[in-house]
């Protein structure tokens, strides 16, 4: 069977691991060659890098991460953050990104996800989507959250699959950096709308919410950031505690008994 | 040196570096000469298989891939590298491939999500012993490998099936005949153990 994907996401700001509350404060917490080579280690089934530095040599600086993370680390990769057009896209696969996610170009002009989709293969497009509870239903947001668009997520998460998008990575911002768990609600109502797979994430602060947001939130895969950078959990105990629940994960058989005889 | 074949489909650069690591100089080339030189022989690839093999017929690489494996030089098929070895695929109307391995390629019902992505578990057939072949020295039964992909290959001659894995429907990951070896998963992306078959492949190139 099909294994659901637990994916560290890291924060990248000039080049080095970064964490800040909403984009401010950030603390240093790595170097992300490192930290990736880490949790492949770990058995992390894929990495997402979010590259959040503004300035003009910002392509330069994430090009040379990307190159030599694709050197050292042999699972799959995600990169996204200002993504603008096909160029950009291009550049991230040639440097051996196997995914390039697009968020606010991709509202900003849906017609980029049809290209690129075309031009580089479906698997290679994700579609970050993030999400804000408006009364009892969910809107679109673009720039990091700052600015609405009235585009209602259900419909959006539609017209990225029609578009060719080859999987969806739905944040919820209002559960972003709250540690008490994803939007269930969110996950599950975009799941079962769309044939693509679906990325959880937002919320992370325990195991339980990982079970959650899989089984009841029909999530392919939950992504997570402070919880496994701040080695709260690890990512083997954390697929250990899901598979003792019924849920299939990648995990090697001497690493799980190692675990249970520990603890 | 192993040669893999650059048909301007995928990233060929991953497969490159997953063999550096393991310690094998590759050639990323699309001269048909260089293939004709070559010890050993990788077939990678992500994209629409029509694309593909009209690439490879523009390059006229089919003829010396196909005259490669004849002459039984270690060949191995990544994804849509091993697709493209069978005789039709279904992807995009009916087209047809290479035809070194009789059978043809199908969609994945609807049901399922597609394309099939994440790490899934391969199982040995019953009369494939993977300690006697060298593909597959040390890589125990029930691995799990990084897979991406909404067609699947449907041999006509199930011998060739050495693994097979369940997705709605039970579909052959990997196909081995004598010098030829085929696999749906990426080993490029599949950490430590997707390493290891590139090494044994790898090794097969120094016979």
């Amino acid at each position: 069977m099909l294994t659901k994907r637990i994916i560290p996401c890291l924060d990248v700001n000039r080049g080095r691991v970064v964490k800040g509350i909403k984009f401010i404060n950030l603390v240093d917490e790595g170097d992300p060659i490192e930290m990736a080579s880490f949790y492949e280690k770990e058995e992390a089934d894929e990495l997402v890098f979010l590259d959040i530095t503004a300035s003009w040599e910002k392509r330069n600086i994430i090009i040379d991460l990307v190159e030599k993370t694709a050197e050292k680390v042999f699972i799959p990769f995600t990169v996204g953050g200002g993504v603008k057009n096909l160029e950009d896209i291009y550049y991230l696969l040639r440097a051996g990104a196997d995914k390039v996610s697009i968020n606010t170009a991709a509202v900003l002009n849906p017609f980029l996800i049809r290209e690129a989709s075309l031009k580089f293969g479906s698997s290679t497009i994700v579609v970050a989507i993030d999400a804000v509870k408006v009364d009892s239903d969910w809107e679109v947001v673009i720039n990091g959250g700052r600015t609405g668009t009235k585009l209602q997520v259900v419909d959006w998460a539609k017209e990225v699959e029609r578009l060719g998008a080859g999987e969806i990575l739905l944040t919820s911002m209002d559960k972003d950096g709250t540690k008490d768990g994803y939007d269930i609600e969110l996950t599950k109502t975009v799941s079962e709308k769309v044939n693509i797979p679906v990325i959880a994430s937002g919320g992370a602060g325990e195991p339980e919410h990982l079970y959650e947001v899989l089984v009841n939130g029909k999530a392919d895969a939950a992504l997570a950031a402070s919880i496994f950078h701040r080695r709260e959990y690890s990512i083997p105990r954390v697929k250990e505690f899901l598979r003792q629940r019924g849920v299939e994960v990648r995990l090697a058989k001497e690493k799980a008994k190692g675990e249970k005889n520990r603890g | 040196m192993i040669v893999i074949i650059d048909y301007g489909m995928g990233n060929l650069k991953s497969v490159e570096n997953a063999f550096t690591k393991v310690g094998y100089k590759t050639m990323i080339t699309d001269d048909p000469n260089q293939i004709k030189k070559a010890s050993a022989l990788v077939l990678p690839g992500v994209g629409a298989f029509r694309d593909a093999i009209k690439s490879l017929r523009v390059k006229k690489i089919d003829e010396e891939l196909i005259a490669a494996i004849e002459k039984g030089k270690p060949f191995l098929g990544i994804c849509l590298g091993m697709q493209l070895l069978f005789s039709f695929s279904e992807e995009g109307g009916l087209f047809k491939g290479l035809d070194i391995i009789p059978g043809r390629v199908r969609r994945f019902p609807s049901l399922v999500k597609c394309p099939h992505l994440g790490w899934n578990k391969i199982k040995f057939t019953y009369n494939f012993n993977s300690n006697t072949n060298p593909f597959f020295q040390d890589i125990p039964d029930e691995s799990y490998f990084y897979f991406v992909h909404s067609y699947y290959c449907e041999p006509n001659n199930r011998e060739v099936i050495c693994s097979t894995t369940d997705y709605d429907l039970t579909f052959p990951s990997s196909i081995w005949k004598e010098n030829l070896f085929g696999v749906q998963f990426h080993p490029e992306k599949s950490s430590t153990l997707g390493l290891k078959i590139l090494k044994n492949f790898g090794d097969l190139s120094k016979c």
